[in-house]
């Protein structure tokens, strides 16, 4: 098969698509996912071709979603459910925390909730509020749950497919900006490295800076323009939020000495605190300047004319790496 | 209750639900009353295609599966005050209910319980001894859920009765609903109570079952608390009375007579089976006891409601009416009783020998596919706990 460039989008319609055709026990359940494709179309055309026993339009209940879909799992399905948006994903948490998350602890591993739980995440496309939320940390703080987060097409088609093969459940997490931006080259003949793994993405001396999904792209304009400064950016996409995959994190650490984690979740208690503490339990003689962050401000999400003031930005990443080299 | 329609805004309460309804109200479906007598229902029948002998044979049956659950009840509030068990969530009164539901099943149905159908377990065939660690404290629950098709107990109150319309519409694309073949065909019961059928996730549940005509049966003990909270607290209507609201039917029966909460359910599960749906069976009891052994109720009810309620026992009215129709002997009696003494030395003697787990067990099954970072954590507390001198603590890999 020749190779095609795709979107974001596309890729995870393609990963849904190939996980369906390879395991007859795969559903798909969520809010507007059958004929209309999702209000983002990342099921476009799997009703019509997988029916509507297996790409299952929900009533207007995230609980529900999630609920039914724990007792799908109990009987032997592998169901994947779509949350709309970040931001409804709330009338789920007892759902998600109390039973996903434990039921196979509980059941001494008699139970398995082999589960996705897809949520589109972040912001910048200029909605109105409870659109444009990054929950990551409070399912990565969940033991039970894994999380992963996607930054771009061809990890998109992998990730979903490797998810929707864990045993696991897995809240996974796609950066709706990115949906329709960028397209990127599949070769559907590669062999994906394992899901729970970091990626290094831009290889580089001076600091390195962490992101995932939405802020891999950020981070990537900052490595760029740096470059044109002279300073050299590592940058390294984590894709897996829990578990942290510290190996090529601490790795660059210790040898640039400096780390700068972005994110646009709310920095307070975030997963760049997390990875703050590691890197400072893990390297502290290698360290050169205390791990900064640069995230989204502790307030609510703001109106979204002034989104582009609480979402870090390039510069606000370039300003933290000159803090951090610096120091 | 009483609540007048305003002009325009359709017919009030009274009209549509009639009288305040005292005793469950015209509509309570009764196959044996309180003083042990047999009474016929239009729609409902206990008994139908067996002989005398298989039907007293099965009434047998319910009062010895009533005595036994009562049994496993008492001894685990009785372990509970010798401090063996932590807590304990008591049936007192609900035994009927139980057993009715418990014997409606067939084998290839799925029970998803709350954590109080000790009695369902029993049917079930779960060890009670393994109901009780949960409320020892060394374990969530010890059963197999796939062994006996009957889930862990749960906890957050509602939670299940999503999981259970879940596992039902995974029958139906099983193919194992409306087939016409009786071994094949199967149906989910969600067990929940009267203050459950407040929470938006039981609601959600009847939505999704109506939606999808999914194989599952609501059945909501009402035993008229929620802890402190009486019925009133929870719904202005008869608790069965909402299920056609959400579009299916609703009944309400006598939750303390067993031969009806038999026949009421094993209906509502073989419409299930034949793919007609959900039923929201309301079974009518009380809550003799306290909510737990950590409750006082003497704080919120009058003792004279009990003792009413008490002429109502469910255990009681069976043996009446075995014995007033020559249907059992003194010898079935006294095995039955010798019967329990057994299981109540079982349990006695089975809970003071359940073991505490290994403290690194803590870390086991947190996932199907175990990470770097739980296998670091767990060396580093088995390290931590080796560090003292003369420590003994095993590994707790399982």
């Amino acid at each position: 098969m020749s190779n095609q460039k795709i979107t974001l989008a596309k890729g995870l319609n393609m990963g849904l698509r190939k996980a369906m055709e390879d395991d007859p026990k795969v559903l798909i359940m969520g809010e507007d996912v059958g004929k209309l494709g999702g209000v983002f179309r990342i099921t476009d055309g799997l009703q019509k071709d997988f029916g509507e026993d297996r790409v299952i339009d929900s009533p207007l209940a995230e609980s529900g979603i999630v609920g039914t879909a724990v007792g799908m799992a109990l009987r032997g399905y592998r169901p994947v459910v779509e949350i709309q948006f970040d931001g409804f994903v709330y009338p789920a948490y007892d759902q998600i925390v109390c039973q996903v998350a434990k039921m196979h602890y509980r059941s001494k591993g008699r139970n398995k909730m082999p589960m996705v739980i897809r949520i589109p995440f972040g912001g910048g496309i200029g909605a109105v509020e409870h659109h444009s939320e990054s929950p990551e940390a409070q399912f990565a703080h969940t033991p039970g749950l894994k999380v992963v987060a996607c930054s771009n097409p061809v990890d998109g088609y992998w990730m979903i497919q490797q998810a929707i093969a864990s045993d696991d459940p897995v809240i996974f997490l796609e950066p709706k900006r990115q949906y329709h931006a960028d397209k990127a080259e599949l070769d559907e003949s590669a062999t994906p490295e394992p899901l729970f793994t970091s990626r290094v993405v831009r290889q580089g001396t001076d600091v390195t800076v962490l992101a995932y999904g939405p802020t891999v792209k950020t981070a990537m304009k900052a490595a760029e323009a740096a470059a044109g400064e002279g300073k050299s950016l590592e940058v390294i996409d984590l894709r897996t939020l829990s578990p942290l995959d510290m190996g090529p994190v601490l790795e660059s650490v210790r040898r640039t000495g400096r780390a700068v984690v972005t994110h646009e979740a709310h920095v307070n208690l975030g997963m760049g605190s997390e990875l703050s503490a590691r890197i400072t339990e893990e390297c502290f003689y290698s360290l050169e300047a205390p791990v900064l962050r640069v995230g989204g401000f502790d307030t609510p999400y703001p109106a979204s004319r002034i989104e582009e003031d609480f979402l870090p930005d390039l510069d606000r990443v370039l300003d933290a790496v000159d803090r951090s080299l610096s120091f | 209750m009483t609540q007048s329609g305003s002009p325009g805004f359709g017919p009030d309460l009274v009209e549509v639900f009639g009288p305040s309804q005292q005793d469950g109200g015209p509509e309570l479906i009764q196959l044996l009353t309180p003083e042990g007598e047999r009474v016929e229902h239009p729609e409902f029948s206990f008994g139908a295609g067996l002989s005398a002998d298989e039907e007293a044979e099965m009434v047998r049956g319910f009062y010895r599966d009533m005595v036994l659950t009562r049994r496993i009840d008492t001894e685990a509030t009785a372990l509970q005050r010798h401090g063996e068990l932590g807590i304990w969530a008591q049936l007192l009164g609900q035994e009927a209910a139980q057993i009715g539901a418990g014997r409606a099943l067939r084998p290839q149905d799925y029970v998803f319980p709350t954590y109080r159908e000790h009695g369902v377990a029993y049917c079930r065939g779960v060890d009670p001894l393994n109901l009780l660690g949960l409320f020892r404290g060394v374990d969530h629950g010890a059963w197999d859920p796939n062994e006996n098709n009957f889930g862990l107990y749960t906890i957050v109150i509602g939670a299940q009765t999503l999981h259970a319309t879940g596992y039902a519409m995974g029958m139906q694309r099983d193919g194992v609903v409306g087939t016409g073949d009786p071994e094949r065909d199967a149906a989910v019961i969600a067990h929940f109570g009267d203050g459950a059928s407040s929470q938006g996730d039981v609601n959600e549940a009847f939505i999704f079952a109506a939606s999808y005509n999914a194989p599952v049966v609501f059945f909501c003990q009402n035993n008229q608390w929620a802890i402190s909270e009486p019925i009133e607290r929870q719904t202005r209507i008869p608790l069965y009375q909402r299920a056609l609201g959400f579009g299916f039917p609703g009944v309400r029966v006598d939750g303390n007579d067993v031969l009806a909460t038999y026949a009421v359910t094993q209906a509502a599960l073989q419409r299930a089976r034949d793919g007609q749906g959900p039923t929201f069976v309301e079974a009518y009891t009380y809550r003799m006891g306290a909510h737990t052994t950590t409750d006082d109720p003497t704080r919120y009810r009058l003792s004279d409601d009990v003792e009413h309620w008490k002429l109502k026992d469910p255990i009681a009215r069976v043996e009446v009416y075995l014995k007033r129709n020559g249907l059992a002997d003194d010898a079935f009696f006294e095995g039955v009783k010798a019967e329990a003494d057994d299981l109540g030395h079982h349990l006695r003697e089975g809970c003071k020998a359940l073991p505490d787990p290994q403290p690194l067990s803590m870390f086991d099954h947190v996932y199907a596919e175990e990470t770097e970072e739980l296998r670091a954590e767990r060396e580093g507390y088995a390290a931590y706990l080796e560090s003292f001198e003369g420590s003994t603590t095993a590994g707790g890999h399982s």
